[in-house]
């Protein structure tokens, strides 16, 4: 009995031993991601999985928490235990969770330990095909034309497609018939069949359309011209200065993981974002992996508070809040 | 005669790749895996098709897609088996089954049942593929003309159909269906914004389908079951069971062939429609029985139309993703996720740039559909055998079975809970006379049709003369006014048979 108990207590304190460095990681880490199986923001997290278990000798595993626009995965990495083996893979959301949502579990800024940017993804604005507009000019001019009468689609509130439609009513300085549609499959329908004008979503969502000719498209709203859909113009370029929304995406721990973890786990995701098989896999969903200074904590933590701040205004002003 | 070389070629080159040994051993893994977890209750395809994405990175993208579909498809046909044995319908298409499956399975033709839905669901997999082979782009086109004004029209019909699902009072079935609808209001509404929630994260995201019909029927059933040990009706079949007689495949036949039509059509449509198809089947049969107060009690007519509805549905839902890269539901959208990982956009052109994939995709349905036919009729003998495990092993197997399944699905522990507690308000609701399967459609359709509402309102800037304007939205709605009134007239002219009878 002494001699169990014993080799017990020694299973334990190698468990807690684990929890250091020094031969982290010793079993499966859990990546969560805060929306379901299939999406955009999944498929970002399972290439980005993959690289970073080659680097860290253990499967990364993703585990699907979707619920309360993302905010349901995030408070719960936020309450478990920091051995760096339960991250977040989170996207622009984490920034603006604290405006929409008014009473949130959590705090982006204080309840995490923050491991590197991923990757910024491109939106596009599109419009149904037989849309009047022959470019973003035309889009404006209908806009001044048509005022309100001019339909937007978005996924839902807090999506991205959402989040650009806000600061593209704030740059037009037009309130648009807003139509909130429950994920981008039926908004996509709806935009396809004609009866909805306009949608800006993530370029995963409308690069297949674009190309099949099914949709008009405008405009990309990153900095530069995006590489698959090299015919887009940016918003910039195309007469709406200034325009810019790319869908950021970071990875985070649960505040208090040790820092030698964490300087692990950015090291593998640079590592894996420097894998060729990661930025082909991207480059096919129309982005690219973030430089590799931007893949550090120090990066994270000042994209979420520029974005935090960025949209607080917008939403506040929107009025619109998801609690 | 151009049409018929063309899908002779799409055909060729699809078989060309289906049928090549390592696609045949992904098919039939797909739909083996598909039966189990339809079986088991409460597992769902979304759960076991998330689970196993992180494996067809590795394979080739047909036979990933091919897997995939098995998956989806396969669990449609276990699911009706679980319906039918155990009165637990797992998916929202197997609820009806359960209404009359169940009943056949305690008059002790569960082999039968399961026969019907067997033979029905494969002829009714053969047609829906060839609509896909000969159609699929134009059957895309039409379904993208349904405006939100015109999902709300249909919505409505399928609250007629919920009507006329009803077997014993009207009232009691409206209330049931009003129910449904008010558990469905817990939840954020269209832009978003929580209603009912208490406060609680819990209730944020409103209930799950799969508790609560987990636990309205599986866990009602049981405690029902335990109540009384005389009143356990022990099932019971025999092999020879499952052949029908003459008389009873003459019965079966037509509504094979008219629930297959409706599932088709209604599966096409990506907002919901596919859902319907069961439940329109079963108000259609009841409709045009000879004997409706059977239904309910045991008709097979009941099994056979919403059972080939049901998969008739679940073909021709893949028209939209197929043709059009847009998902109909969370199960399709898995599978885009999976082409996108292997650098397939999904969009129009997969089917012009990638016709290997979509014809092989397609083909393998059909090949898919008799290696689910091959497969369960030999197993009916089986599941049939479980039947005969003591209750007081069978029940907690369920239950734990049921804990599980449920909790796989949002990887949520408050959707356990739930279900316990639609459990005994299933139980309470039986002792009141009241059905479910009204309260679970109300349920599901109605979400559904506040969205489309709220939808069609706003793109019609507050003109609700918009649902009778457009053609599809007014035809629909005159469907449904006919269909309510024709269950209404019974029941007022046995309301004034009874008055005069004072």
């Amino acid at each position: 009995m002494r001699k169990w108990l014993l080799a017990a207590a020694g299973i334990l304190a190698l468990g807690i031993s684990g929890a250091s460095a020094q031969n982290y990681p010793t079993r499966n880490i859990t990546l969560v991601i805060p929306f379901a199986a299939g999406g955009p923001t999944d498929t970002v997290g399972r290439l980005v999985a993959e690289a970073m278990s080659k680097s860290l000798g253990q499967q990364v595993i993703i585990e699907n928490l979707a619920g309360a626009g993302g905010t349901r995965a995030a408070g719960q990495v936020a309450k478990a235990t920091p051995d760096g083996y339960t991250l977040l893979l989170h996207h622009i959301g984490m920034s603006t969770a604290p405006t929409l949502y008014r009473k949130l579990a959590y705090n982006p800024l204080n309840d995490f330990e923050y491991v590197g940017l991923v990757t910024d993804a491109p939106m596009s604005l599109i419009a149904r095909l037989n849309f009047e507009a022959k470019d973003l000019k035309g889009v404006l001019e209908y806009i001044a034309k048509n005022k309100e009468k001019t339909s937007y689609a978005n996924a839902g509130i807090g999506s991205a497609s959402h989040l650009c439609g806000m600061l593209f009513q704030a740059a037009v300085k037009q309130q648009l018939n807003t139509v909130n549609y429950n994920g981008t499959g039926p908004a996509m329908n709806d935009i396809l069949g004609g009866h909805v004008d306009l949608m800006c979503d993530q370029t995963t969502n409308t690069t297949g359309q674009i190309k099949g000719g099914k949709v008009k498209a405008f405009a990309v709203t990153t900095k530069a011209r995006v590489k698959n859909l090299p015919e887009l113009p940016t918003m910039d370029q195309a007469g709406l200065a200034g325009f810019e929304v790319a869908v950021w995406h970071g990875i985070y721990a649960p505040k208090g993981t040790p820092k030698d973890v964490v300087a692990k786990l950015t090291d593998a995701l640079q590592k894996a974002l420097k894998d060729p098989k990661v930025i082909e896999s991207f480059a096919n969903l129309g982005t690219e992996p973030v430089p590799q200074d931007q893949a550090t904590g120090a990066a994270l933590v000042a994209k979420l508070k520029t974005e935090i701040e960025k949209w607080r205004p917008l939403i506040q002003s929107a009025g619109v809040y998801a609690d | 005669m151009e049409f018929f070389s063309e899908i002779g070629a799409n055909l060729s080159l699809g078989f060309s790749q289906a049928l090549t040994p390592e696609n045949l051993l992904y098919c039939f893994i797909g739909v083996f895996l598909g039966t189990a977890i339809g079986v088991l209750p409460g597992l769902g395809p979304i759960a076991t098709i998330a689970m196993l994405l992180p494996i067809t990175f590795k394979l080739e993208p047909i036979s990933a897609l091919i897997m995939l579909a098995g998956i989806y498809y396969g669990a449609q046909y276990g699911g009706s088996t679980t319906a039918i044995l155990i009165n637990l319908p797992g998916e929202s298409g197997s609820v009806v089954t359960a209404i009359d499956g169940h009943q056949l399975a305690k008059k002790g033709k569960a082999g039968l049942a399961l026969f019907t839905s067997a033979v029905g669901s494969f002829f009714a997999g053969t047609v829906a593929t060839f609509l896909i082979v000969a159609f699929a782009p134009i059957l895309a086109q039409a379904a993208l003309s349904f405006a939100p004004a015109d999902y709300f029209s249909l919505m409505l019909m399928g609250f007629v159909a919920a009507v006329v699902l009803a077997q014993g009072s009207l009232l009691k079935a409206l209330a049931m269906i009003v129910l449904g609808l008010l558990i469905a209001m817990v939840g954020p509404n269209e832009s978003g914004a929580p209603r009912f929630n208490f406060d609680s994260p819990e209730f944020s995201d409103g209930f799950d389908f799969v508790a609560l019909s987990m636990g309205v029927f599986g866990l009602g059933e049981i405690i029902r079951n335990l109540e009384d040990e005389k009143t356990r009706q022990a099932i019971r079949s025999k092999w020879r069971d499952l052949i029908p007689t003459k008389a009873e495949l003459k019965e079966m036949a037509a509504p094979i062939l008219r629930g297959t039509a409706l599932g088709s059509m209604l599966g096409i449509l990506p907002g919901g429609g596919a859902m319907l198809g069961s439940f329109a089947a079963y108000s259609l049969e009841k409709r045009m029985s000879k004997n409706p107060q059977e239904f309910g009690k045991g008709a097979l007519a009941g099994v056979a139309g919403p059972e080939s509805a049901n998969n008739a549905g679940a073909q021709t839902s893949f028209i939209p993703m197929l043709t059009l890269g847009i998902p109909s539901n969370p199960v399709m959208a898995l599978m885009l996720g999976a082409l996108i990982i292997h650098s397939i956009i999904p969009g129009p052109k997969v089917v012009t740039e990638r016709p290997d994939l979509f014809w092989g995709v397609v083909t393998s349905m059909w090949i898919g559909n008799f290696m689910l036919l091959v497969l369960n009729l030999p197993l009916i003998g089986i599941w049939v055998k479980f039947l005969t495990i003591p209750y007081r092993l069978l029940f907690p197997a369920i239950v734990a079975m049921c804990c599980i399944g449920v909790y796989s699905v949002n990887n949520n522990p408050f959707d356990v809970f739930t279900m316990a507690a639609c459990g005994v308000a299933g139980y309470i609701l039986y002792k009141l006379d009241c059905e479910p399967a009204p309260l679970l459609l109300g349920f599901v359709i109605g979400r559904l049709m506040e969205d489309y509402f709220i939808r069609a309102m706003r793109l019609s800037f507050g003109d609700s003369s918009v649902f009778f304007t457009r053609p599809i939205s007014l035809t629909l709605l005159i469907v449904s006014a006919v269909a309510l009134i024709l269950v209404l007239l019974p029941a007022i002219r046995k309301k004034r048979e009874e008055a005069f009878a004072e």
